[in-house]
């Protein structure tokens, strides 16, 4: 049995994310001066989107295979608040963020009690259920959507639809839901969350209620998922039913995955590459899908732990 | 025996797996601060009785009462919260977590600050010095370092046993603490157990009778989910059906 030689008794390795993090900002703040703004926006709402379901999957071993709800239901929410009450926008976010969180709590308080292939199947069922329920309703528009969403003035000062005003916006937002995400998985929680994923009967034994601690970390799944997809919806100033489908919920299980499952960093990469794949692709038409997919199958062979996964291992720290 | 003695009895508890009755009647009676091992052939019933005993599984019938209290629907969590904290057959440790995490995440759970989710994980330093010293307790002061998946089976089981002790339980649950080691493990876990269990009462299912004889202070022996015999090592020896149910298995 293989066995390491005797560590040095010194405190915990510390797992600095300085540089990786100040490279990010960077990436950040330089990046519409190099690209459409527009693309970026598209991208790091996404990023947001695939960091919130990496909590989950990646920490807590959860397979939500029914994220678009979170996502898609703030989005509506969030268009709905701006173009129907005229509310600011900060607080159209908050709102949305708001009504995903409560749906998540909703939602997890259901699926939570089931294990592996249950949890995700329960999850599923419950987004398309909201998804017919999209179609239908009438505050959504149906096929057409809510359009024309107005992105007015944030704090009463930022106007929005000036676009690198509304590019910072985005990017302070990515920050900020990045910085918890951060944050929640290296805290003591995070802490207890990786140990129910490593070892759930364990945790149990050790005087756990594990549950407590996944529904802790859905509802903050969810509601960070549901600030990135109000986000979307003003940046594109439209919420749609392709925001509660369930192609976006498998999109965010790709970009995880393909970015480097249980990383903190990997979910963004797979994010940008996914969108940046998409605006690319664009011209093939239907068979953007057809790659994607080939793309996937290529990337998850060549690289079983994804982008940060792989590159983790090759610098051995954490990413 | 005055019942403020017995830590931990059991009134006819059974458990039915789809008309297979694998514990059927149990009346186990623990008195605190003894060793006490439940021993039994393969397929007795004894994780069985342990799944029952901390709840991980719903009995069938009968009632478990801890400290003059019924738990019998009591949850694992709330079980492991009164003191009563079982390790499994099977090493349960956090393999990708250092062993210093593992016993942490003990220490965090007695002492607090698991839900804080805003807080940096410095927060848990403050645990550093116990889980050393639990460390200390059990050979492993070298290894706080290594992720615990890469400990030899030997150590897993002494880091599983620091990481139950973290949470100063009052009755500690072990099953098979000392299978598939080697011997000089085998040695190491039992001066381990002997030297806990002065502040506790240990409840262990153990195959191997050399150390079930030099530990424990009371004997119950399980075949086929029904207790054959109890008693000090001696007497349960010389019981004819426990004889006969080891004939013919491999612990014979
Ligand atoms: N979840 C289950 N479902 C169905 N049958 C089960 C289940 N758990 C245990 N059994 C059966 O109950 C019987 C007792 O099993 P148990 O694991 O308690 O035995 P044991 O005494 O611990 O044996 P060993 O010495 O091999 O560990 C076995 O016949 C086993 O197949
Ligand atoms: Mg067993």
């Amino acid at each position: 049995m293989s066995e390491a030689s005797a560590a040095p008794a010194a405190e915990l390795a510390p797992r600095s994310h300085r540089a990786p993090l100040a490279i990010l900002v960077a990436l950040v703040l330089v990046a519409p001066w190099v690209v459409y703004p527009v693309f970026v926006m598209k991208a790091l709402c996404f990023a947001l989107f695939a960091c919130a379901f990496n909590l989950l999957l990646g920490y807590a071993g959860l397979l939500s295979f029914g994220h678009a709800l979170f996502f898609g239901a703030a989005s509506y929410a969030t268009a709905h608040a701006a173009l129907e009450w005229g509310w600011r926008p900060e607080l159209c976010l908050v709102f949305g963020a708001a009504v995903a969180a409560v749906l998540g709590l909703a939602t997890g308080l259901v699926a939570i009690r089931r294990q592996g292939i249950y949890f995700a199947m329960i999850t599923l069922a419950l987004a398309q259920m909201f998804f017919f329920f999209s179609l239908r309703a009438e505050f959504t528009g149906g096929e057409n959507g809510i359009q024309g969403v107005p992105r007015g003035m944030m704090f009463g000062f930022l106007d929005l639809s000036r676009t690198y005003v509304m590019y910072y916006v985005v990017a302070a937002i990515f920050l900020l839901g990045f910085a918890i995400l951060h944050r929640t998985v290296h805290s003591p929680f995070g802490q207890v969350l990786t140990a129910i994923r490593e070892n759930e009967p364990r945790a149990i034994s050790l005087g756990y209620k594990v549950n407590q601690y996944k529904l802790i970390a859905f509802v903050l799944s969810a509601g960070l998922a549901g600030l990135a997809g109000g986000t979307k919806a003003l940046v594109f100033q439209l919420a749609s039913l392709t925001d509660v489908h369930w192609n976006t919920s498998g999109e965010v299980i790709l970009m995880t995955l393909i970015g480097g499952l249980g990383t903190i960093f990997g979910p963004i990469a797979g994010a940008v590459f996914m969108a940046a794949l998409e605006n690319y692709l664009a011209q093939l038409g239907s068979w953007v899908t057809v790659t994607e997919g080939a793309i996937f199958v290529f990337c998850v062979i060549a690289f079983r732990r994804g982008m940060f996964g792989e590159l983790s291992r090759l610098l051995k720290r954490p990413l | 025996m005055p019942d403020s003695d017995v830590i931990l009895e059991t009134r006819g508890l059974s458990k039915e797996f789809r008309g297979f009755v694998a514990v059927k009647g149990v009346d186990l009676k623990v008195a605190r601060g003894t060793i006490h091992a439940l021993i039994g052939p393969n397929g007795a019933g004894k994780t069985t009785c342990f799944n029952l005993l901390t709840r991980f599984l719903p009995a069938t019938s009968g009632t478990i009462v801890y400290r003059g209290e019924d738990i019998t629907r009591a949850s694992p969590a709330e079980i492991a919260r009164k003191g009563l904290v079982r390790s499994f057959q099977i090493s349960a440790v956090f393999p990708h977590l250092t062993v210093l995490e593992n016993v942490r995440i003990a220490l965090q759970r007695k002492r607090g600050s698991s839900f804080d989710f805003w807080r940096s994980d410095r927060v848990l330093r403050a645990y550093h010095q116990r889980a050393r010293e639990l460390l200390d307790a059990v050979g492993l002061q070298d290894f706080a370092q290594v992720p615990a998946i890469e400990l030899s089976y030997g150590r897993k089981r002494a880091l599983e046993i620091a990481t139950t002790l973290a949470l100063e339980p009052e009755l500690m649950l072990l099953d098979e603490p000392t299978a598939g080691m080697g011997n000089e493990d085998v040695e190491r876990i039992a001066r381990l157990i002997q030297q806990v269990a002065k502040d506790r009462t240990v409840l262990m299912v153990e195959h191997n009778l050399g150390i079930v004889a030099s530990l424990s202070h009371t004997i119950t022996v399980l075949a086929r989910g029904e207790v054959l015999a109890e008693g000090s090592y001696q007497s349960v020896s010389k019981n004819s059906a426990v004889i006969a149910a080891y004939l013919g298995t491999e612990h014979g």
